[in-house]
């Protein structure tokens, strides 16, 4: 028998829709009076709060970029006083400003609450050890999957990422039940737990929810097999929220989007134009509950589908396709979004090469590994091999602080990376994902 | 009184070295003494030349990395004790040697050493003071 952490889960459609208008509406009178971004906006397109009295006057509403939250860095788009924020994430951004984010104490219930719905539809309940190997701190991951464990009763084990053999460790000592990092982590975890000849009757894992990069059904398999378990996908994004957007039940066949919360659309990416069911094109969410960072058609520059059709778990919750790719140029290496553009801005910053480099990346035993190739400056000095290593080092540790990433820097002669004609080919993704 | 060595990246793939040399010998220059510095990824050339400045040239021109750094090259006595004694002079006054490399000369009691250090004139001075000859590039 299946079972539903929150009964808005399986509500008809109409009853659904219903809801969504009427948080809608009121979204937007909430925006419309607390946030001048947007007030600046419905008054220049002449839209007023009233115009929207149903979800379907959503495509009358603007778009909102990461750009938005950019220029309105850190808190301009916030729409509660501060008194009202509890807790503030953030994610590396694309110029080195970051991306922040801010909850109160209601949008971190909502969040427990989505999360809790994830970790039900994978079999989770109040006697299940919820082992968070995602890392905690700014990163949403960590908290996100922490709070839908508190919220169904469950134990959860906070271990966050990092030291394998510990958490492998935790998994025979404390019982840990179900799993929650990323994909490649949880790969790398079955194939220690193999490597350590450890058995999987002296585990108890029955689970793992697994997002925040992007994986394959083939890896799925290999995840499942050598830990023992059936491996969930779970989607989100800070801006939004957080992981718990979306998450799969035991079909396995795509995401259900939690849309009482977060009101799916799929757009032309070039017109704007909303796509009808079942096309695929860029994904758009809009928060119709978020108190602190209401974002409106949000562009995710996700590539997905969405589809209303019959769910054998019984969820009536839209579902979202596994997104294919993005937009932009943006990367997820290990779980960390990085844009060629950020590394363009450490190297520029540091001024020790030329602009020419080129980001390589792979994944090696299941762990995604970064290259970054840069051209020596024409008048560097490089006749002993400590020069050029500690240039490299300097590259190194600046790219670990900003992006938050370990990559290895390759000094190259000056002209060895190819340049192009057109648009410059700034990455080579060796991944076969 | 500094020698100018010339220093050029080798990248790890064969046939570099062939070309690298190949070019200075298109160009009638003489190699007089050669070092390589190898690391897993790549590697340093180190050469000294009767034109310094136009093997520079060439090789930039055929898309090498190169530059010029100024070495101090110091005449030993081709015996035993002999090295040791002049880095003993430079390691007195707290200068620390980079790299070195040693070629023979025509004259069978002596060997050529460059040194890389990276105060030139204050190692040159100790050398100088401890009555070990610097040579030019006219000498070698």
């Amino acid at each position: 028998m299946e079972r539903y952490w929150n009964p808005v889960e399986t509500a008809p459609l109409h009853e659904m829709r219903a809801l969504q208008s009427l948080r809608l509406s009121r979204t937007v009178r909430h925006v419309y009076e607390h946030i001048p971004f947007y007030r600046k906006k419905f008054d220049e397109m002449g839209l007023k709060p009233e115009d929207i009295q149903s979800i379907d006057d959503i495509v009358k509403l603007p778009f909102t970029y990461k750009q938005d939250l950019r220029d309105n860095y850190p808190y301009g788009l916030f729409a509660v006083p501060v008194e009202d924020l509890v807790r503030i994430h953030a994610s590396s951004g694309t110029t080195g400003k970051q991306t922040v984010v801010g909850y109160t104490a209601n949008d971190i219930k909502i969040w427990g609450n989505c999360c809790g719905r994830a970790l039900t539809a994978a079999g989770g309940d109040a006697s299940d050890f919820v082992h968070v190997s995602y890392g905690y701190g700014l990163f949403t991951g960590g908290l996100g999957l922490h709070a839908g464990a508190e919220e169904i009763h469950a134990t959860v084990i906070p271990v966050s990422s990092g030291n394998t053999k510990r958490q492998i460790q935790i998994f025979k000592d404390f019982g840990s039940t179900i799993l929650c990092c990323t994909p490649s982590y949880a790969l790398f975890l079955g194939e220690s737990l193999r490597d350590m000849g450890v058995d999987l009757s002296e585990i108890s894992l029955k689970a793992g929810i697994f997002g925040a990069e992007p994986w394959s059904d083939e890896m799925r398999r290999k995840i499942e097999g050598l830990l023992g378990i059936k491996a969930y996908d779970i989607y989100g994004l800070s801006e939004v929220m957080g992981p718990g957007v979306a998450f799969e039940c035991s079909e396995q066949t795509g995401m259900h989007i939690n849309e009482d919360h977060f009101y799916p659309e799929i757009i032309d990416p070039d017109t704007g134009e909303v796509l009808p069911e079942g096309e695929v094109g860029e994904l758009v969410f809009t928060c119709i509950t978020k108190e602190a960072l209401p974002l409106i058609r949000y562009r995710t520059r996700d590539i997905a589908s969405l589809s209303r059709e019959k769910c054998s778990c019984g969820r009536t919750l839209i579902k979202m396709k596994k997104p294919s790719g993005r937009t932009d140029d943006m990367l997820i290496i290990r779980g960390v979004n990085v844009f060629p553009s950020q590394v363009e801005a450490v190297l520029l910053e540091l001024g020790d090469t030329a602009p020419h480099y080129m980001l390589v990346v792979d994944r090696v035993d299941n762990l995604d590994t970064l290259e970054i190739q840069v051209e020596m400056k024409e008048d560097m000095e490089f006749d002993a091999v400590r020069l050029i290593e500690e240039t490299e080092a300097k590259i190194k540790a600046a790219v670990a602080s900003t992006l938050g990433i370990s990559a290895k820097i390759t000094l190259l002669p000056p002209k060895s990376i190819a340049r192009s004609e057109g648009k410059a080919v700034r990455v080579i993704d060796k991944r076969k994902i | 009184m500094t020698m100018k060595q010339l220093s050029v990246f080798v990248e790890n793939k064969p046939g570099t070295l062939a070309e690298i040399t190949g070019v200075l010998g298109e160009n009638q220059i003489d190699m007089r003494a050669l070092s390589v510095a190898d690391t897993e990824r790549y590697g340093i050339l180190r050469l000294i030349v009767d034109k310094p400045q136009e093997a520079e040239a060439a090789l930039k021109a055929a898309g090498f990395k190169v530059s010029l750094t100024d070495v101090i090259g110091i005449a030993v006595q081709n015996q035993p004790g002999g090295l040791s004694q002049a880095l003993k002079y430079v390691a007195q006054v707290g200068i620390a040697v980079e790299y070195m490399y040693a070629f023979v000369s025509q004259k069978r009691d002596t060997a050529y050493v460059i040194l890389r250090v990276q105060d030139n004139e204050k190692a040159i001075a100790a050398l100088k003071e401890g009555g070990i000859p610097i040579i030019c590039e006219k000498e070698v």
